[in-house]
């Protein structure tokens, strides 16, 4: 049978006829790009059939804004960058810290700084970070109190934004003897002694710190646990119970923005 | 809609129309069953919860036996001078766990106290009682001074300028046949009364010793 010609395609109205391919989708033949989307969307279909994470991600991520909302407004998600690149490297110095009283401490942050490779930049990346943790949660608490985000109905979340303040400062506190350095050791020697001169509980918070009356074999390793475990999961905790409560409640305005004039609705707009 | 909060009538579920209510029953058999898993659970946490917490601040209350340590022999500390002697505080730490003392004979004429009268050798500790920094013992001017910042102590340990809050403390001498052996730490207050041992920046006049009570563990010599 001889090869017909193709006949040209029927005048279709716009509405009926097949929208051109959108830029990067080819010219319509899957190629093997596709195929990976497909699967991507697959998967990310597969899992939220079953947990309808998929509300929950869009309720957080795609909020309104209030009007005039600007830079000043990032400084809390800075901070909480802060504290995810102090948890990522925190995680990786635990492989090679040692908290040894004896010199192995010492000798293991030593060992890290000097011979491995890029301990310095990653060490580097901790105890900078940390004080870059510190302004950022001042600034991001000075940001609220000038902004007066801290008012009705936002009172609890600056309460946990304040213990999230203090759990910052125990995390500087128990981090500074970590490398067990001269200075590291007065500097916690000082500040345990600080934390003893508050009447009656100061004595016993002091001896709970130091684990005994002096400081001794297992204060080094309290400081670490203290450290890495107890106070990085408060933290992240109450991380996520600060940021439920923003999602919830949305951001304030500027206090500079002007309240705007209701404006009557009219026919013409319903 | 009914207030939950609100009284019942009567104590018994049969009176408050409950389906399958007992005659006398006052407890629903769903309340008791909600009662006993809460208790169950508690009891669950308790047993991992109470040893860990008690683990972790059993350290407060724990007695360390008295050590006494050898430091020099009775002809080496002069009565008008310090000789700084290094003590181990805690044993197996290293550097972090020595102290240095300053050590002296008792002198009758300087230490006219009534509380130094027995003491064979005064050795005072280097540890300020304002914050805990390591002292040091000024010849030229008869002071102990303390670097970090400014605590002034005079030949006895009693503070004389800065901030500290009491003077310094002091440790138990005693002599062996021909060694002079320390023993555990006191603190004093500014009359030198000796009191069990406190942590720096803690006063002991007046009110102090109140606030700031002694050691669950610390012992009588």
């Amino acid at each position: 049978m001889p090869k017909l010609p193709k006949l040209p395609a029927p005048p279709l109205p716009g509405p009926l006829q097949e929208p051109p391919p959108r830029p990067g989708e080819g010219n319509g033949k899957a190629g093997p790009l596709d195929g990976a989307a497909q699967a991507g969307i697959t998967v990310v279909d597969w899992i939220d059939e079953r947990t309808s994470l998929s509300g929950a991600a869009r309720w957080m991520m795609f909020r309104k804004v209030p009007k005039g909302t600007n830079w000043f407004y990032t400084l809390g998600s800075a901070t909480m960058f802060a504290f995810l690149s102090q948890a990522f490297t925190g995680v990786f110095l635990a492989m090679y810290y040692r908290p040894e009283p004896a010199g192995g401490a010492y000798e293991s942050i030593r060992y890290v700084t000097n011979d491995v490779f890029l301990g310095q930049f990653v060490r580097g990346m901790h105890k900078w970070g940390s004080s870059v943790m510190v302004v950022l949660v001042f600034l991001h608490m000075g940001r609220t109190f000038f902004f007066g985000a801290y008012k009705y109905p936002r009172e609890l979340n600056w309460v946990i934004g304040v213990v999230l303040l203090i759990l910052t400062m125990v995390m500087s506190f128990t981090g500074y003897l970590l490398p067990f350095d001269q200075r590291a050791y007065w500097a916690t020697i000082v500040g345990v002694n600080i934390n003893g001169t508050g009447p009656l509980i100061g004595p016993y918070l002091s001896d709970f710190l130091r684990g005994g009356s002096e400081f001794g074999a297992t204060t080094l390793s309290r400081f670490y646990a203290i450290h890495m475990l107890i106070v990085p999961g408060l933290l992240a905790a109450l991380i996520g119970a600060h940021l439920y409560l923003v999602a919830k409640l949305g951001t304030t305005a500027p206090p500079w923005t002007k309240a705007q004039k209701r404006v009557e609705l009219r026919e013409t707009e319903i | 809609m009914p207030d939950k909060r609100a009284k019942h009538t009567s104590k018994y579920t049969l009176d408050r129309g409950i389906p399958g209510a007992f005659e006398g029953e006052t407890v629903t058999r769903r309340r008791f069953m909600t009662g006993t898993a809460h208790t169950a659970g508690a009891i669950a946490a308790s047993a991992f919860a109470l040893p860990a917490l008690g683990f972790a601040i059993g350290p407060v209350f724990k007695s360390t036996p008295h050590r006494w340590e050898v430091v020099g022999t009775v002809d080496q500390f002069p009565d008008n001078n310090y000789v700084p002697v290094i003590l181990t505080v805690t044993p197996n730490i290293g550097e972090a766990g020595k102290t240095t003392v300053y050590m002296r004979k008792h002198n009758p004429e300087i230490d006219t106290d009534i509380y130094d009268r027995n003491t064979p050798y005064i050795a005072i500790s280097s540890r300020c009682a304002h914050v805990g920094c390591p002292v040091r013992w000024v010849d030229a001017s008869e002071r102990f001074i303390c670097p970090c910042h400014g605590g002034v102590y005079d030949l006895l340990g009693r503070r004389v300028g800065g901030p500290p809050v009491r003077p310094l403390d002091r440790f138990y001498t005693r002599v062996s046949g021909e060694n002079v052996e320390v023993g555990p730490r006191f603190s004093v207050n500014s009359q030198l009364r000796r009191f069990s041992p406190r942590d720096p920046g803690e006063p002991l006049d007046g009110i102090g010793q109140y606030l700031y009570p002694s050691r669950p563990g610390a012992q009588k010599l």
